[in-house]
C-alpha cells in the first residue's frame, strides 16, 4: 500500500523538468514519451487539444479524421501494424466509433492501442452527460482514470502496457474536469524509438472477425478480464491512502480531488484502473474502514460493481447527485449532512448571490460571423429549422430562435428527411423542415445523411454554412480547408461538387451577409419541392481573423425601431436616455463591419465607414 | 517552511478578453515560487462571448482544481456585470479588484435585458472591500487596449504573495517579444492605480 503523496517537489533525486500543463496537453506529452507513432481524433469538446498539443511533437503521425469511426478504425489498423497508436474523442463521439470500438475489443492489438474519451459531466459543451465508463464493461476492456494532469504520465504509460500484456484496446477515460484542468507535470523521455515497421502480419484468426473466429475471441476475450481483474489486484494505478479509519471512500478520476479536500483526513482507495475491480484490495479496504462511502460523479459504475462484488456501500448514489459535476463543496455537504465525520467545515456554508437581476451572458454569434445573415433570414420565414452541432446551434437561442430541433452530429438532415416524408404536402413553407448543417459536420456524417435525401427523394432544403473551419472547437482543419492538421497542404473538398455527384440537382452557392438574397434564395429553393442544396459560403471571421471598420449609425436617422437588434450582434445595444425613446448605439471596438445590421434597418440609419448602402459594404 | 494555506484566486470576464492569458501568468508565478498549482478553465461553447471563468489555487499540496463558492480570496473581474456575478464567491473579506468596463452580453444588445447602470454603486455597497480601475483607459495608455490583462494583473498585484519582480518575470516570457517594454508599463500602470485606489 503506498502512501498518500506529499508536495510534488519532495524526494531526494535530482528534480526533474515541471511545467504546469492542461490534462490533455500532459496526454499528448505522456503519448509522445510512450511511443506513440500515430494519432488520429475529430476534434470535440473537451478533447480537443490533446492532437493540437501531440502534433507538435517530431516523430508522431498526427491527423484529423473526417469523423471518430475513421479516426478509431485507422488507429487499429496502425496498431495491427504494429505501432503504438491512440485514438482521441468526446464522450458522444465513442458512440460514432462504437463498432469499430467493440470489435476492437475482440481483435485485440499489436502495438498498444489507447482510446481517449473525454467525458463532459455538466455539459459544458456537450448534447449529453453520458457516463463512458459504461462503454468498457460494455465492450469488455480495461479502464484506466487519471485524476489530475501530474497523473496523465504514469496512468497512459501504463495504459500501454496492459494494451500489450493483454492484448487489448485500453479506453482512457477523462472528464472536462481532468481534461481541462491545469496542474504540475514532471517531463519524461521518449521512449527508444521502435524500429521501422516493414511487414504487415497475417493472422486471420485474430484479424478477421468472422464467426467462425469471432467466437474463440469471444472466450478469449471473457479470460482476458478475468487475468486483468487479477492483475488490477496489485497495478500501481490503484493506491490506498489510509488514515482515519472511522470513513472509508472509494473514488477515482477528479472525484477524488473534491473528496480528499472535503475529508482532509479519511482514508481513500483511489483507483486508476477502474475497470475490471480489484475484489481483494476492495474487500481488505473495507475490512479496515468502519463506513464506506462511493463518491463519483455520474452513474454509479463503481458502486453497483461494489455491491455485485458483495462489498457493503454505506453511501453512494443515494446521497450524492447522478446529474452534474461534483465540487468539493458538494461532497463536503452531502456527506457531512449523512452524518459522515471529518468534514473541512470552511467548504460547508452555501454561498448566495449579492447582486440581482444581472443580464444573462450566455454565448453568442461573434460580431461578423458568417452564419448570422441566414438565421436572420430563416427568422424572417419562420422557417421550421433542423438544426446540427457547431457554433449555429447558438441560433437556437434569443434573438434568433431559428433552430427548432438538434441532436447529434449530421442528424440535421436526415431528421428533415424522416419530417419531409410525413409531413402532409398540403402543410404550409413554415412547417416543412429546413436542414443546416456547417462545413466540417457534413463531412463528419452529414453527407450520409444527405446522401439519402437523394437517394430517397425528399423535398429537403439543406443549407450547409460553409465557414471553412470546425469553428466550435476553435478552429480546426478539415476536408474543406485545404490544410492538414500538420499544416501541409491537402485537398480541399469541393462542396457543389460533392453534393451534385451524390445526387443533388439543385446546388447553390450564396454570400451569406447579403441578407436580401440569402432569404430570395432560400424561399425558390423551398418553393422548388425537390432535394435542394444552398451553400452559404464565408469563411469564419474569428478563424481567418477577419476583422472590418466599425460601422456607426445616424441618431437622428434611428427611430428606435429595434428592427436592427434582430441581427443579435452584442455590437449592438439600446442607449437608455432617459425621457426620450431609446436609440441603438453601435460599439465600433466591438463591431466587425459585417453590415447584416445595416440591412435590416428601414431608414438607412447605420452605415459603413465611407459606403451608402450597407449591402456593398463587403 | 511553515504550511501555506490554500490561496484561491477566481478570474471572470468575457470571451476575447485575455482571461486565460492572466491565469497562465499567475500559475507560472506559484510555479516558480515552488507552490503546488491547479487551473482550471472551461473552454469550448462558453468561450463564444459568454462569460468566462478560470479558477487558480496555489499552496503546500492543492487537489481540487474548483475552487469552492464562499472560499474566494482574490476576485479578479475583467468587466463589472462579471465582477458583481461572482462577488458571492468571496471569503468574507475577500477582495475584488475590477475593471469598469461594460461589455454588452448577447441578450442586452437583443434589448431582452437591461444593463445595470448603475454597476458600480452596487458593487460597492454589496461588498466591503474593492478596487475599481477603467483597465481599458489604463491599456491604452500603456499602448494597446489588447493589454488590458496585463493591466488587470498590475493592479491585484499587491493583494498576492508574490514578489513584483517575480510576476514581471513571468510577463516577460509570456508576451511577444515585442510588446515586453508595452506589457511591463500596463502592468505598472495597473500597480500604480490600484495602490492610489
Amino acid at each position: 500500500m503506498a502512501t498518500r503523496p506529499t508536495t510534488p517537489a519532495a524526494g531526494g533525486r535530482v528534480a526533474p523538468a515541471r511545467e504546469i500543463m492542461s490534462g490533455n496537453e500532459a496526454i499528448a506529452r505522456a503519448a509522445w514519451e510512450a511511443g506513440v507513432r500515430f494519432a488520429s481524433a475529430y476534434p470535440g469538446t473537451p478533447s480537443t487539444e490533446i492532437l493540437e498539443a501531440l502534433s507538435r511533437y517530431d516523430d508522431v503521425y498526427c491527423e484529423w479524421a473526417p469523423n471518430e469511426k475513421v479516426a478509431m478504425e485507422a488507429a487499429t489498423g496502425a496498431s495491427l501494424a504494429g505501432a503504438r497508436a491512440l485514438v482521441c474523442m468526446k464522450h458522444v463521439g465513442l458512440n460514432v466509433a462504437a463498432d469499430p470500438f467493440f470489435s476492437a475489443s475482440h481483435v485485440g492489438v499489436k502495438g498498444g492501442l489507447v482510446v481517449v474519451s473525454a467525458d463532459d459531466p455538466a455539459m459544458h459543451s456537450s448534447q449529453d452527460e453520458q457516463d463512458n465508463r459504461q462503454y468498457a464493461r460494455f465492450a469488455k476492456m480495461p479502464l484506466v482514470e487519471a485524476a489530475e494532469a501530474g497523473e496523465m504520465g504514469a496512468c497512459l504509460s501504463a495504459a500501454y502496457e496492459l494494451s500489450e500484456r493483454f492484448d487489448t484496446p485500453v479506453l482512457f477515460r477523462t472528464t472536462t474536469r481532468t481534461s481541462h484542468s491545469q496542474g504540475i507535470v514532471e517531463l519524461g523521455e521518449r521512449r527508444a524509438a521502435a524500429p521501422p515497421i516493414l511487414t504487415l502480419d497475417r493472422d486471420p484468426a485474430k484479424h478477421i472477425m468472422m464467426p467462425h473466429n469471432a467466437r474463440p475471441r469471444h472466450a478469449f476475450v471473457e479470460q482476458r478480464l478475468l487475468d486483468l481483474a487479477a492483475h488490477a489486484e496489485a497495478s500501481a494505478l490503484n493506491r490506498v491512502e489510509l488514515d482515519d479509519v472511522r470513513v472509508g471512500i472509494v473514488t477515482s478520476g477528479a472525484a477524488y480531488g473534491y473528496a480528499r479536500e472535503a475529508f482532509p483526513a479519511a482514508s481513500i482507495l483511489k483507483l486508476g484502473l477502474t475497470y475490471p475491480l480489484p475484489r481483494g484490495l476492495l474487500v481488505a479496504f473495507r475490512a479496515r474502514v468502519d463506513k464506506l462511502y462511493v463518491v463519483e460523479e455520474l452513474d454509479p459504475f463503481l458502486e453497483e460493481q461494489l455491491r455485485l462484488l458483495g462489498i457493503a456501500v454505506d453511501g453512494g448514489k443515494d446521497l450524492l447527485p447522478l446529474c452534474g459535476e461534483f465540487t468539493p463543496g458538494l461532497v463536503a455537504r452531502t456527506l457531512s449532512a449523512a452524518g459522515v465525520p471529518g468534514v473541512d467545515e470552511t467548504l460547508l456554508p452555501v454561498s448566495e448571490p449579492l447582486i440581482g437581476e444581472l443580464p444573462d451572458r450566455p454565448p453568442t454569434l461573434c460580431p461578423g460571423c458568417s452564419h448570422r445573415g441566414v438565421f436572420v433570414a430563416l427568422r424572417k420565414m419562420r422557417a421550421f429549422v433542423s438544426g446540427d452541432i457547431g457554433c449555429y446551434s447558438l441560433a437556437a437561442l434569443p434573438p434568433f430562435e431559428a433552430m427548432h430541433c438538434s441532436t447529434c452530429m449530421g442528424a440535421g438532415i436526415s431528421m428533415a428527411h424522416g419530417m419531409a416524408k410525413v409531413v402532409d404536402e398540403k402543410a404550409d413553407s413554415r412547417n416543412r423542415a429546413i436542414a443546416i448543417i456547417g462545413d466540417s459536420t457534413f463531412f463528419h456524417s452529414g453527407m450520409t445523411s444527405l446522401l439519402n435525401v437523394a437517394y430517397n427523394q425528399s423535398d429537403v432544403l439543406t443549407i450547409i454554412l460553409d465557414n471553412r473551419t470546425t469553428a466550435m472547437t476553435g478552429g480546426q482543419e478539415n476536408p474543406g480547408t485545404g490544410r492538414a492538421l500538420s499544416g501541409q497542404a491537402a485537398p480541399a473538398v469541393d462542396l457543389p461538387a460533392l453534393c451534385r455527384a451524390l445526387g443533388i440537382r439543385r446546388v447553390t452557392t450564396i454570400d451569406p451577409y447579403d441578407v436580401g438574397q440569402t432569404e430570395a434564395v432560400l424561399r425558390e429553393e423551398l418553393a422548388a419541392r425537390e432535394p435542394s442544396v444552398v451553400i452559404a459560403s464565408a469563411p469564419c471571421v474569428l478563424q481567418y481573423k477577419i476583422s472590418g471598420e466599425g460601422w456607426s449609425i445616424d441618431s437622428e436617422l434611428c427611430t428606435g425601431c429595434k428592427a436592427c437588434l434582430r441581427a443579435g450582434c452584442t455590437a449592438l445595444s439600446l442607449n437608455g436616455e432617459t425621457g426620450a425613446r431609446a436609440k441603438v448605439a453601435i460599439d465600433a471596438a466591438v463591431c466587425n463591419g459585417c453590415g447584416v445590421c445595416a440591412q435590416l434597418c428601414k431608414t438607412h440609419a447605420i452605415a459603413g465607414p465611407g459606403v451608402a448602402d450597407g449591402k456593398e459594404a463587403r | 517552511m511553515s504550511a501555506r494555506p490554500t490561496f484561491n484566486i477566481l478570474i471572470s470576464g468575457v470571451g476575447g478578453q485575455g482571461v486565460v492569458l492572466a491565469s497562465y501568468v499567475l500559475s507560472r508565478v506559484a510555479l516558480a515560487e515552488g507552490y503546488d498549482v491547479k487551473q482550471s478553465e472551461v473552454h469550448g461553447m462558453a468561450q463564444r462571448g459568454g462569460c468566462v471563468t478560470g479558477h487558480l489555487r496555489f499552496g503546500d499540496r492543492v487537489y481540487s482544481s474548483l475552487i469552492t463558492p464562499g472560499t474566494v480570496d482574490v476576485l479578479l473581474s475583467f468587466e463589472a456585470v462579471e465582477a458583481a456575478r461572482y462577488l458571492h464567491w468571496l471569503r468574507p473579506g475577500g477582495l475584488v479588484v475590477y475593471s469598469t468596463v461594460r461589455l454588452n452580453s448577447s441578450t442586452v444588445s437583443a434589448g431582452l435585458a437591461e444593463y445595470p447602470a448603475d454597476i458600480t454603486a452596487r458593487i460597492a455597497a454589496a461588498w466591503p472591500n474593492v478596487r475599481a480601475l477603467d483597465a481599458n483607459a489604463l491599456a491604452k495608455q500603456a499602448g494597446t487596449v489588447k493589454a488590458v490583462n496585463v493591466v488587470m494583473l498590475g493592479a491585484v498585484a499587491a493583494a498576492l504573495p508574490f514578489p513584483a519582480e517575480a510576476m514581471e518575470a513571468v510577463i516577460r516570457r509570456s508576451v511577444p517579444a515585442k510588446t515586453v517594454d508595452l506589457n511591463l508599463e500596463a502592468f505598472r500602470l495597473g500597480r500604480t492605480v490600484a495602490a492610489c485606489s
